[in-house]
């Protein structure tokens, strides 16, 4: 569904990304993990279209997204929930699940979109008039993700879901994760919590210095002694 | 107590003007984070355009105000694609320079046309002044205020109320996420030039008609002001700058009165200060997040 050969991305003339490639099958949910300045969120931005490839290419069902502006990238079923959950804070809930549909022009799917949305995330409808600033952050990724699936992606990249939250609120947002791959959107995640990751994905890559350096089965990458020394804490 | 009504029915006219200017400031910074500095000079090419339509198409006062505004409108998108966008990624200092490049030029592009004399706008919209006990309230200024009230209120509908106007705050708000959203970032900015282009024009053509005078150096003075205003009320903040144009208009007009004519400026710009320093983010303005 989703392949990366070779892409190299420079923030100025700094390497971020040194020559990386992958795939995503879809129906999957694949995982990179690494440490924090890996080059993880510099890949999702790559894919998403929000940094310019140096070299190499992004392919995505058989075309080029590569040199694609960001906002051509979502129309093709492409969505990113950004690193930080990325909502906008001056806008009201229901204003930024209306955005997560703003490629969107057929008004029922749209409404059936919302209406899922709201189903799944009772808490968003109570507080669909507040500004988005004013919501925990529990709150604040369950309305990233709700927004991102107001789209109808085929393919949702998840960088840092967990990123500080409590791990009550983790384990939710992960069980949120898996039943969207059960209703068949392919996932492609981002994590510095590589055990949880692991958990959901069904393979990872590991990512070091913008360089994978291993990729496997989640199993395999649990009992990989390497990635258990750096990633799993023992 | 009539003069101080006086002063503020005066004051609310030409605050609500420097606030229809100071959007257009406010909704540019918003979004590029840069300070438009040729803003003032598109408002002067603006009331010229009204002015000529006027004396020369014999066109009447609204429709003229209205195609004037469409064409400056035009302008400011062409303005934002010449000489912004080519420097949009660089540093904000060659945004600055280009737009007083821009200043400059239009400056003397209206010199070239129109000479350096001051020319009188005959808008044919007499009447009549209402009078309120001792405070008179001129034709001119209803129109004025009408005119400008009318504009932001339509604007309040659009930036609220439509899916673009949601699309332009978010985009005001990060433009990364925004792209994101399959919002084209681009057509975000020039429509954000048009309309503030738009209202400058109006601005323009309302001061132009209001004062009788029309000049190639007046969108010095008023867009002084008017980035005063928008500074005033939060420099982003779309009900700022329409809160801190009418403030600031009443505030020197008050203070014009009881204290002298001459500190006018004075008051305008000593306010600016005071607030700056109690609330640098202005009144309405939020806390720019860092990033990192």
């Amino acid at each position: 569904m989703l392949e990366l050969k070779d892409v190299v991305v420079h923030y100025g003339v700094v390497p971020a990304l040194k020559g990386i490639s992958f795939r995503v099958e879809e129906g999957e949910i694949v995982t990179l993990i690494g440490a924090n300045g890996a080059g993880k969120s510099t890949t999702l931005k790559a894919i998403s279209g929000l940094l310019k490839l140096k070299e190499g290419s992004i392919t995505y069902q058989g075309g080029s997204i590569s040199g694609k502006g960001a906002h051509m990238v979502v129309r093709q079923g492409i969505s990113q929930v950004p690193e930080g959950r990325g909502i906008f804070a001056n806008l009201t809930v229901e204003e930024n699940l209306s955005l997560g549909a703003y490629t969107r022009k057929d008004k029922s799917k749209i409404n059936e979109n919302l209406k899922n949305v709201y189903e799944r995330f009772p808490r968003l409808q109570e507080r669909r008039k507040q500004v988005g600033g004013t919501l925990s952050g529990g709150e604040q990724q369950m309305l990233a993700i709700g927004r991102a699936l107001m789209a109808t992606p085929k393919l949702l990249l998840l960088d840092e879901p967990s990123m500080g939250l409590a791990p009550l609120v983790v384990r939710e947002i992960f069980k949120i994760i898996r039943e969207i791959n059960k209703m068949g959107t392919t996932i492609l995640l981002v994590e510095q919590n590589a055990r949880m990751a692991l958990s959901v994905a069904g393979r990872g890559y590991v990512l070091e210095t913008g360089q994978i350096i291993s990729e496997g089965s989640a199993s395999e990458l649990r009992g990989n002694e390497e990635v258990k020394k750096a990633y799993l804490g023992h | 107590m009539d003069m101080f009504f006086q002063q503020l029915v005066n004051g609310l006219t030409v605050g609500s003007l420097y606030a229809l200017i100071a959007l257009g400031y406010t909704m540019v910074y918003g979004i590029l984070k840069i300070i438009n500095f040729a803003h003032g000079d598109i408002l002067m090419i603006g009331t010229f355009i009204g002015l000529v339509l006027v004396t020369k198409f014999h066109l009447a006062f609204v429709p003229a105000l209205l195609v004037a505004m469409l064409i400056t409108a035009i302008m400011g998108i062409l303005v934002e694609r010449i000489a912004y966008r080519p420097v949009r990624t660089a540093d904000k200092l060659i945004a600055l320079l280009s737009a007083l490049g821009v200043s400059i030029f239009l400056v003397n592009f209206a010199q070239l046309v129109w000479g350096t004399a001051t020319h009188p706008f005959p808008a044919n919209i007499g009447g009549d002044p209402i009078i309120l006990g001792e405070v008179h309230i001129g034709i001119l200024q209803i129109w004025a205020l009408g005119v400008s009230l009318l504009l932001m209120a339509g604007l309040h509908l659009f930036v609220n109320h439509t899916q673009m106007g949601v699309a332009m705050r978010a985009t005001s708000y990060n433009v990364d996420y925004a792209r994101l959203m399959g919002i084209n970032v681009d057509n975000i900015i020039s429509v954000t030039f048009a309309i503030g282009s738009g209202l400058a024009a109006a601005a323009g053509i309302l001061i132009g008609v209001y004062y009788d005078a029309v000049y190639p150096v007046m969108g010095y003075s008023a867009g002084l002001k008017a980035f005063t205003a928008a500074v005033l009320g939060g420099i982003g903040s779309i009900p700022g700058a329409m809160l801190g144009g009418l403030l600031l208009g009443v505030l020197e007009n008050e203070g014009a009165a009881y204290l002298s004519a001459g500190y006018k400026d004075a008051i305008a710009f000593a306010l600016l200060i005071i607030i700056l320093l109690i609330k640098p983010t202005g009144l309405m303005g939020r806390n720019e997040q860092q990033k990192v």
